[in-house]
């Protein structure tokens, strides 16, 4: 039973972070290159993309995965278990990994971009070829944190029944006082934010030409 | 050389920002000609309006008034895709470099070449031939952060190169190097600009990187161009205080010689031989304070200039400065500089 609970919660944060990075990363560029100083100024579209994600942000995350079960009836045709946690999850992720991309733009060198301009490259080659590669240890060690946060998240779910190990930790350690179930699928937990933790931090360490 | 066609004609180009507090004037009615083959010299203290000017050349800042002919084409008139264009024929390089600092050197070369739509192979064969007129061809797999400072500029000078410019704009290319390395990457720029016929434009602060390698200059001072000629033209006879100001560079005050009158005098090569100033003491029989004293080595040629203070009496200090400028030297009164 834990077993499958660990392979539960392993099956929604990956799949949930990666539908959620196919969301949030082209969603953090937008934010980056409309900014003021960014390359293609836009004050519209920054405002408006910046409201949405500070609403959806603001939202408890289980007061979503309560708000979106129709839609997640819709989509996946049920509202409980670990496939129909994803829902919520990807729509809860995606703004928090938006900021996440922006922060880690950011930190890209003015003047490596005001290069890339003084000699031709277009917006989509700066984005493709400067600010991506350049901010490349940065956006891993946010995906190490965007990652472990969605685990923490999926385990939440299981409050409503969203499968995983944070729904045996509730029905078992919780609603039955079977401490001994509570503290392993608590430690399972810890060992994967360590690990995923711990290879970010390498990755990213890996990928920095820096130093 | 210059070969008198100008290759950017700047006309009357203004440029104001919008900011919150008002609108402010960063450069008013700009108009400079920058002949092909040339080292032109952009000179100004900080704050006078290089960087805005620089950014306005290559139309990354498009001025509020006036335009910019490169080639003789008009940039205000071009579309955003020829503009991309014609900024591939612009070389650019930073005080700061402004390498990408998780490509290595090779790919940095390469990068302009990327943008211009190069095949991956000829880029390649293209910036190690750079790499090697720089000097760094055993450096092409490492990366930047693993490179001291005057190695950064040469491989930003290669990845200029790479695209074929007609111009390299030098924003305040060597003011973040040592002596040493400076004299090293002027020379270098020398180089390119004799042997590929580059155009340079040197955008600094130091009047001693324009004297090393420029033939003509503008000074900028306070929005506006103050004075444009050949460098030793404005280095024997500045006709602005902003020209002054460089050509002094150490500019200090001495109070206690506010009293008396001070003259400068410049020597160029073929004065420098005679001893002037011991001669006209010797026939004055009156002595003179020397107060400054430096030489230069502008464009190849040595240039001296010398402050000296004049006696107290009137008509011997009017005597001296005809004595002087009888032995053809060029001599003006300073009255700021003491």
């Amino acid at each position: 039973m834990i077993g499958m609970g660990f392979l539960e919660s392993l099956y929604m944060t990956v799949v949930s972070s990666a539908l959620a990075y196919v969301i949030g990363l082209p969603l953090g560029i937008i934010l980056v290159v409309t900014d003021k100083d960014g390359i293609k100024p836009c004050a519209g579209v920054n405002r408006v993309l910046g409201v949405i994600i500070n609403l959806l942000r603001s939202i408890p995350f289980l007061i979503l995965c309560i708000a979106l079960i129709p839609v997640t009836r819709f989509i996946t045709g049920t509202s409980l278990g670990p496939t129909a946690t994803i829902v919520p999850l990807v729509i809860g992720a995606a703004p928090f990994i938006a900021r996440m991309v922006e922060s880690s733009l950011k930190e890209v060198d003015k003047g490596v971009i005001e290069a890339a301009q003084s000699m031709g490259a277009t917006p989509f080659q700066i984005i493709w070829k400067v600010l991506l590669p350049e901010a490349r240890p940065s956006l891993i060690l946010g995906a190490a944190i965007s990652v472990t946060t969605i685990l923490g998240y999926s385990a939440l779910a299981g409050i409503v029944g969203g499968g995983g190990l944070g729904d045996i930790a509730i029905r078992y350690g919780y609603y039955r006082y079977q401490t001994d179930i509570m503290l392993v699928t608590v430690a399972l937990l810890v060992v994967i934010v360590q690990v995923l933790q711990d290879l970010g931090l390498r990755l990213a360490r890996l990928s920095d030409k820096r130093k | 050389m210059g070969t008198g066609t100008p290759l950017i004609k700047i006309r009357g180009l203004s440029k104001v920002f919008r900011t919150e507090e008002g609108e402010v004037s960063v450069l008013e009615d700009i108009n400079l000609d920058i002949m092909e083959g040339e080292i032109f010299g952009i000179i100004g203290m900080s704050g006078a309006g290089k960087s805005t000017l620089v950014r306005c050349i290559n139309f990354l800042e498009k001025p509020t008034k006036g335009t910019v002919y490169f080639d003789n084409q008009d940039l205000s008139r071009l579309s955003q895709k020829e503009l991309y264009k014609v900024r591939q024929s612009i070389g650019m390089i930073f005080q700061q470099f402004n390498l990408l600092m998780q490509r290595n050197v090779l790919k940095n070369v390469c990068f302009p070449m990327e943008i211009a739509g190069v095949n991956k192979k000829d880029a390649e064969k293209r910036a190690y031939e750079l790499l090697e007129l720089v000097g760094l061809s055993d450096k092409a797999k490492a990366y930047p952060s693993q490179l001291s400072g005057g190695q950064k500029q040469r491989v930003a000078i290669a990845r200029a190169l790479a695209s074929n410019p007609k111009v390299i704009i030098c924003d305040e290319a060597t003011s973040a190097l040592d002596p040493s390395t400076t004299k090293g990457i002027l020379a270098l720029l020398k180089d390119i600009n004799k042997r590929l016929g580059i155009t340079i434009v040197m955008i600094t602060h130091e009047m001693s990187v324009v004297e090393e390698i420029c033939q003509r200059v503008a000074i900028i001072d306070s929005r506006h161009i103050a004075e444009v000629g050949y460098v030793q033209d404005i280095f024997t006879k500045p006709t602005t205080e902003a020209a002054r100001r460089l050509v002094f560079p150490e500019g200090r005050r001495e109070d206690h010689f506010t009293s008396k009158r001070c003259c400068r005098i410049v020597f160029d090569g073929s004065s420098a031989f005679e001893p002037v100033i011991a001669n006209m003491v010797l026939e004055f029989r009156q002595a003179v304070n020397i107060i400054f004293a430096n030489t230069k080595n502008i464009d190849g040629k040595a240039f001296g200039q010398i402050v000296i203070q004049l006696p107290e009496d009137e008509l011997t200090a009017e005597k001296m400065i005809t004595y002087l400028r009888n032995r053809g030297l060029t001599v003006e009164e300073v009255h700021n500089f003491v």
